[in-house]
């Protein structure tokens, strides 16, 4: 199953490659990474999306990464209220003639062209990985010559529905 | 080591006119750390802080192994023994390197060291430089934390961090990485040292929910259970532990690491359990149907098949640390928390139980009808009986090290340890050369105690050359080589798994071990006749110095009872003679 799992980290040379060892080393799946800076210039944020195979295995990637020393908090948010994006680049394969039928199947998510050139045409968009994934199936057709995406990155929403408990996920305590 | 006033005089002197050094910093904090011993060796890259230590060698007690190996495997036994942090000194490069094994040893047997490595100038880091090595990157996956250090700023809260971090919660291993112009550089007298560590706060205090949960428990218990390990020690739980399986009468099984934290010669002790454990222990780890896990960590050579591992049982497992929780063994009541705190907690809400006093009593009659066994000898002599004779020539009363291999399950079998920090042994990663240089770190740590190191004759020629500490310091160690000359427990292994294909594993020729302690001024006896054994060993532990006991036993001696590899608890072999 697919988690979504948040880290707070402090800013610290080594950090990242203390974490991304740490999961490698103990054969957990990670789809997706993404990292950038907080609110706080001292801390950053991780996003992870994981493939584990049940709870038990969710629980030991919080409670490792919880054990780093410049881990501040870890948290499972796939269950919660929460706001998850991502940004891919896309570049096809495309001509004059094609540019406005292309236009008018990526308008509708949204995306945007960011660079054209004789035979190529780059298109930017934001947004749920299930979306980005669409708009990528429907250019596939025009042919698909490279794709940057940052991976997901996600918080919560500012109000969490009151009868979804605010348990974090954990059999301790 | 004391100085005289005119050399006080001089030293103040010098000072007053050399502006201070990174190196002089971490002088500093190692004795506001007060630290005592120190495991160095130098080199270039800290040719610096070598220098700075010299200026107030009188404030230390310096050690110099003659391999990094062996500085960082004293200050393990130094560190399991004393329950202080063990501080290596290292240079760049090879002498970082060298220290890896011995990190890693740390690392999972918990133990807290604060090792300084060396590393080049920083405009030359990332050059492959002179013995450079990413020491960082090498030792991020076995440390509990590290550090380089950029900014000599930043070095007084980074040394107080490191020695917070090494000896607190879960203990573990922190690597300083100090470039040699940060050492080497002047800076200023002082910098602030406070620190705030937001992702670091172990919880001591368990939940009295949780205990209240195995309250209830205890209360719905036919078969309870305790086993035992290195965290009641690193807890000083010993006497909270005695206490509470007194009061319930539930039986004890301990982990290899744990041996010692409960009289191993008590009625309710079951003894070690495990790939080599008593029947006793495994059967009861089997049957249960409440096991209180006190600070051991579910190795899986305590487990055997999880599959096979208390099928039954309702496991409870109080843990420092809560990733060791549900890691291995699916656990119903988890309890996060410092062992003793728990045991305290435990005290004061589980009043009464029901009595146990029939499974009690299927144990103790385990205990009695399958001990632990040995065929006397009556030519040769053999490993078990060497340990039992040396248990009981020592009263139990010894500081115990033992490298790793057969020799090392017999001593865990046979010395029956009655109080802790009186055992030492790398449990999880089976270091063979850990046992000599660790013994030099036990007896450091207590100068007064009888240490005996209980080596094989494979793993002793990975480090002997520690032997010159030993003639240095005159170190009253009792080296015993039970010497089967083999590599004995894979010699055992290629018995019973690989048809008798005994690949590299017997020694053809050997030191002349006696000759060797000489070479070192060290007293050295080679014996073979188990009636000379006898005779001799009173006198020879008695001796006021260090001895080597070339101990001849014979090769095909094995290990038993045992769980074979991939087999569960209840698939004990080789439990009767
Ligand atoms: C550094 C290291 N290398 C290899 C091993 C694998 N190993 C485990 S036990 C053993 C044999 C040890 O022989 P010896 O020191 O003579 O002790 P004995 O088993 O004979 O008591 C070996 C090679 C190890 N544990 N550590």
């Amino acid at each position: 199953m697919k988690r979504i799992i948040t880290a707070k980290v402090k800013n610290r040379s080594g950090v990242l490659n203390r974490i991304t060892g740490l999961l490698q080393r103990r054969q957990f799946n990670i789809e997706s990474i993404s990292v950038g800076r907080t609110e706080h210039e001292d801390n950053s944020r991780i996003t992870f999306v994981v493939d584990v195979e049940d709870f038990q295995k969710l629980e030991q990637v919080t409670k490792q990464l919880n054990k780093q020393i410049d881990v501040i908090k870890v948290s499972d948010i796939t269950d919660k209220a929460i706001v998850s994006r991502e940004l891919a680049l896309i570049k096809i394969s495309s001509n004059a003639q094609l540019r406005t039928e292309i236009q008018g199947i990526i308008d509708p998510f949204r995306a945007t062209i960011i660079d054209v050139s004789k035979d190529t045409m780059s298109v930017q968009v934001t947004g749920k990985q299930e979306k980005i994934e669409a708009l990528i199936e429907l250019l596939r057709p025009y042919g698909i010559k490279d794709i940057a995406r940052t991976g997901i990155t996600a918080f919560l929403r500012g109000q969490q529905p009151s009868n979804q408990e605010q348990t974090p996920f954990s059999l301790l305590n | 080591m004391v100085m005289s006033n005119q050399e006080q005089e001089r030293e103040r002197k010098a000072e007053a006119h050399t502006p201070k050094t990174g190196a002089d910093l971490l002088i500093e904090a190692l004795i506001e750390e007060n630290v005592e011993t120190l495991f160095g060796y130098p080199g270039g890259a800290v040719l610096p802080i070598f220098d700075a230590l010299y200026k107030k060698k009188h404030l230390f007690n310096q050690v110099l192994a003659r391999h990094e190996q062996g500085s960082i495997h004293a200050a393990e036994g130094y560190a399991r023994i004393s329950g202080k942090p063990g501080v290596v000194i290292s240079t760049s490069g090879p002498g970082a390197t060298n220290l890896v094994t011995g990190i890693t040893d740390a690392m999972i047997d918990s133990l807290p060291l604060v090792v300084f490595t060396g590393q080049v100038n920083q405009p030359v880091i990332g050059t492959d430089a002179f013995q450079e090595a990413d020491i960082i990157g090498i030792t991020t996956p076995i440390t509990k934390h590290n550090y380089q250090v950029r900014k000599v700023s930043d070095l007084p809260r980074v040394i107080k961090e490191a020695f917070h971090i090494a000896t607190t919660g879960r203990p573990g291993p922190v690597v300083i990485d100090i470039p040699k112009d940060v050492a080497a550089n002047p800076c200023q007298d002082s910098y602030d040292n406070s620190f705030h560590l937001p992702g670091y706060q172990p919880t001591i205090k368990c939940n009295p929910l949780q205990v209240k949960k195995l309250k209830e428990a205890i209360q719905q218990a036919t078969k309870p259970v305790i086993l035992a390990g290195a965290g009641v020690q690193f807890a000083q739980a010993s006497s909270e532990l005695l206490e509470f399986a007194e009061t319930h009468q539930i039986p004890v099984v301990n982990t290899l690491l744990g041996l010692g934290t409960f009289p191993g010669e008590h009625e309710l002790s079951l003894g070690m359990g495990g790939m080599h454990g008593t029947y006793a222990a495994n059967t009861a780890l089997y049957d249960t149907d409440l096991l209180i896990n006190i600070g051991a960590r579910f190795d899986d050579r305590l487990t055997g098949n999880l599959d096979h591992f208390a099928p039954s049982a309702l496991v409870a497992h109080i843990d420092i640390d809560p990733a060791e929780i549900g890691k291995n063994v699916n656990t119903h009541i988890p309890i996060v928390g410092d062992a003793k705190y728990a045991l305290i907690e435990m005290k004061k809400q589980i009043k009464d139980s029901p009595t146990f006093k029939a499974w009690r009593d299927v144990c103790l009659s385990n205990k009695k009808e399958f001990p632990l066994w040995y065929n006397e000898p009556t030519e040769a002599m053999i490993g078990q009986w060497v340990i039992d004779k040396v248990f009981k020539a020592t009263k139990g009363e010894a500081i115990v090290a033992t490298d790793v291999g057969q020799h090392q399950m017999w001593s865990a079998q046979f010395y029956k340890f009655n109080k802790p920090n009186r055992w030492v042994t790398s449990g999880g990663l089976g270091t063979m050369g850990f046992g000599f240089p660790a013994s030099i770190g036990a007896q450091l740590a207590k100068p007064n105690d009888l240490v005996v190191a209980i080596v094989g004759d494979g793993g002793f020629q990975m480090t002997l050359q520690e032997l010159s500490i030993l003639q240095e310091r005159h170190l009253p160690i009792k080296i015993i080589i039970v010497n089967n000359q083999a590599l004995g427990m894979v010699r055992q292994w290629q018995e019973a798994f690989y048809s008798q294909r005994y690949s590299e594993s017997i020694f053809s020729i050997q030191p002349d071990f006696v000759k060797l302690a000489e070479a070192y001024e060290i007293k050295g006896v080679k014996i073979e006749d188990p009636h000379d054994f006898e005779k001799q060993l009173d006198e020879l532990i008695a001796y006021d110095g260090p001895v080597l006991i070339d101990a001849r036993v014979l090769q095909q001696e094995n290990v038993y009872p045992m769980i074979p590899p991939g087999k569960g608890l209840n698939e004990m072999i080789g439990v009767k003679p």
